[in-house]
């Protein structure tokens, strides 16, 4: 018995000492490829926070884990239609962004936004565009429509790779279509849902996370993709265009916010305050290759940034944010997504 | 003796086993109990469940209310379900094809080497079954292992296109679960006594009757074993039919993985895994059958 009760006690003692330490961890869930290593080095060496990250490939796979229950996170990166839900549902708390010292460095632009009108919950990681890209050498188009994504010519037979959860898809499919984002119209719905049944023929893969794999390998010769995981993707050598459709793109904003019972906010707060600064930002977007809200960043990019097509697009492509789609609305998507998938 | 033991022997016995019921009851039991009641739920919009009872979820399996709101029939879902069925069971027979003579090879070895044979057998389970999983990309994809010197010798022309097919789907899943066909066969193989092959072959059977006749049937239970044990988790599979497959014939594991994270349907989700669980329930319960029967033979004779 006096065993046991050591045993116990120890036990009790080391989870004990464990909590004490965890007020040095930052545990960040974020998309895939989109946490430069050489941030979160500098981050640690200039606090001595330990960070950890964990990656998803959706809104919808964050919004799910979220939605379970206790994960953990103390940061997570929705994109600007999932924040309402995330506020709506109670799955983020106010952290006050708008009274961190480096706020003062945002693009009036971009400081309080519709989707966190106060800015009390979220702070800017980075903004970007969903299109798709092809391999320029075997690809005989030049991505001037999407009609070129949805109704793929025979030499993309089973050679096109397709986002693997509806959100952007959808919103895509609505520029192409001319029809209204989160519509709520069964029979607008339905011309969706046969297109992309349609498109489904030629689907190689559906796929969020290693499109870079798939075309450098030529499994796929189009993809659906993000200009700065496109770029990422060229930069490592395969010959990879971002596609500048004449309808338009998806727009998106990424935000850092921290979910309700994050055991370290103090420190999700300082990282966010951390990466609000031009020199941080600039070191983001550089890995990244999207867009930021920060001053002054510009100042710290690389040439071959600054002269990347992927940021920077023709000055009359047309640019569409996604609202928050009604649960109606939603369902809808959601129907036609698993209906696509059966 | 300590005064707060139990006196009576059923009180002990109970205390003894008190911690397994607890791990059975909180690590099993529990789960169980919470898919079922969510999958009598309505499903919450942005994910999770609303404390209203509903059946939709199992109206679901069956009928749909399509975009007009009419409830119609729907055979998608047990496409699906006949889908992950076919493909359990070809790649349960290909462990069985496989993994039957291996079994068979590695008794007939020396006891000293066996334990090393069964030792390399195990050896894949240290390894992550996704990483295991995504070895086989570059076995199958395109300009892979398999392809490069295929095209390099001329023998084809254009890439095979083995990848994101079923085909690939059944091999991910055979390798996955072949190390669970070849150890419970071997256990019954090892148990055989070889001096009933001789008497066999005197009794002029051929060498195909041999095996028909007395290996197969003798070591039938760890056949049985081997087929549940990888028919099962092929069934409830999602990481082969996500990465060797696409994505895009969807499997009952992938189907209830996405209910959960896309489609925020949990009590579908949860409805499925129910379904899954029933048809495992059946499984062992034919399984539970066959083995009183061959235990009553075997007592019989």
């Amino acid at each position: 018995m006096k065993h046991l009760l050591t045993a116990v006690t120890t036990a009790a003692m080391l989870l004990t000492t464990g909590l004490a330490n965890a007020s040095g961890e930052l545990f960040i869930y974020n998309w895939t490829e989109y946490t430069p290593p050489a941030l979160i080095d500098k981050f640690a060496k200039e606090t001595g926070i330990k960070i950890s990250v964990d990656t998803y490939d959706s809104n919808e796979t964050l919004l799910a884990k979220l939605q379970s229950g206790a994960t953990g996170y103390d940061l997570v990166v929705p994109s600007q239609n999932f924040v309402p839900i995330l506020i709506n549902e109670g799955l983020i708390q106010k952290i006050a962004v708008h009274k961190l010292p480096n706020f003062k460095n945002m693009k009036e632009k971009w400081k309080y936004p519709e989707w966190d009108p106060q800015q009390e919950y979220s702070g800017p990681w980075q903004w970007g565009t969903t299109s798709f890209s092809y391999n320029s050498e075997l690809y005989s188009g030049k991505g001037a429509s999407l009609k070129e994504f949805f109704e793929p010519s025979g030499e993309l037979h089973g050679r096109l790779s397709v986002f693997q959860t509806p959100d952007e898809v959808i919103s895509l499919a609505n520029i192409y279509l001319g029809l209204p984002f989160c519509s709520e119209d069964a029979k607008q719905m339905k011309q969706i849902q046969d297109m992309l049944i349609k498109q489904k023929e030629s689907v190689v893969a559906y796929n969020s996370e290693t499109m870079s794999d798939l075309m450098s390998s030529g499994e796929a010769m189009m993809t659906n993709h993000w200009n700065g995981f496109s770029r990422l993707g060229r930069t490592n050598g395969a010959p990879i265009v971002y596609a500048y459709p004449k309808e338009g793109v998806v727009g998106w904003y990424d935000s850092m916010v921290v979910p309700t019972g994050a055991n370290n906010v103090e420190n999700a707060r300082k990282f966010i305050n951390f990466i609000m600064d031009p020199v941080n930002m600039a070191m983001l977007t550089e890995e990244a290759g999207y867009g930021d809200a920060i001053k002054g960043t510009d100042a710290y990019y690389s040439e071959d940034l600054k002269n990347s097509p992927e940021v920077n697009p023709p000055s009359d492509l047309k640019v569409f944010f996604a609202p928050t789609c009604s649960p109606k609305a939603q369902s809808l998507i959601d129907k036609v997504w698993t209906k696509v998938m059966q | 003796m300590n005064a707060w033991l139990p006196k009576s022997v059923a009180g002990r016995r109970w205390l003894g086993l008190a911690p397994s019921y607890f791990v059975i009851g909180i690590f099993m039991l529990a789960p169980m109990v919470i898919m079922a009641v969510f999958s009598f739920l309505e499903p919450n919009p942005y994910g999770g469940v609303k404390p209203e009872g509903s059946m939709a979820a199992y109206v679901k399996l069956f009928f749909e209310y399509d975009l007009e709101d009419k409830l119609v029939f729907n055979p998608g879902y047990i496409n699906i379900i006949f889908r992950s069925f076919q493909l359990s069971l070809g790649a349960t027979l290909a462990c069985l094809a496989f993994g039957f003579p291996v079994a068979y090879y590695i008794t007939l070895q020396p006891e000293n080497k066996r334990n090393f044979y069964i030792f390399l057998i195990t050896i894949p389970f240290w390894t992550n079954l996704l990483i295991r999983t995504f070895a086989w990309i570059i076995i199958l994809g395109r300009g892979g292992v398999i392809e490069t010197p295929l095209l390099a010798a001329g023998i084809i022309e254009d890439s095979l296109r083995m990848m994101y097919t079923d085909g690939a789907i059944a091999i991910g899943l055979t390798y996955s679960y072949l190390p669970l066909m070849v150890l419970p066969i071997y256990a019954s193989l090892e148990k055989l006594d070889f001096r009933l092959l001789e008497a066999a072959s005197d009794l002029y059977a051929s060498r195909l009757e041999v095996m028909t006749r007395v290996v197969i049937p003798l070591c039938k239970p760890g056949i049985i074993a081997g087929s549940i044990l990888v028919f099962i988790p092929c069934l409830g599979a999602f990481i082969a039919p996500n990465l060797l497959g696409g994505g895009k014939k969807l499997m009952l594991g992938s189907l209830v993985q996405f209910q959960f994270a896309s489609a925020r349907n949990w009590p579908f989700g949860a409805a499925l895994s129910m379904l899954l669980l029933a048809v495992v329930v059946v499984v062992l319960i034919f399984y539970a059958r066959a083995a009183k029967k061959q235990a009553a033979i075997a007592g019989g004779s």
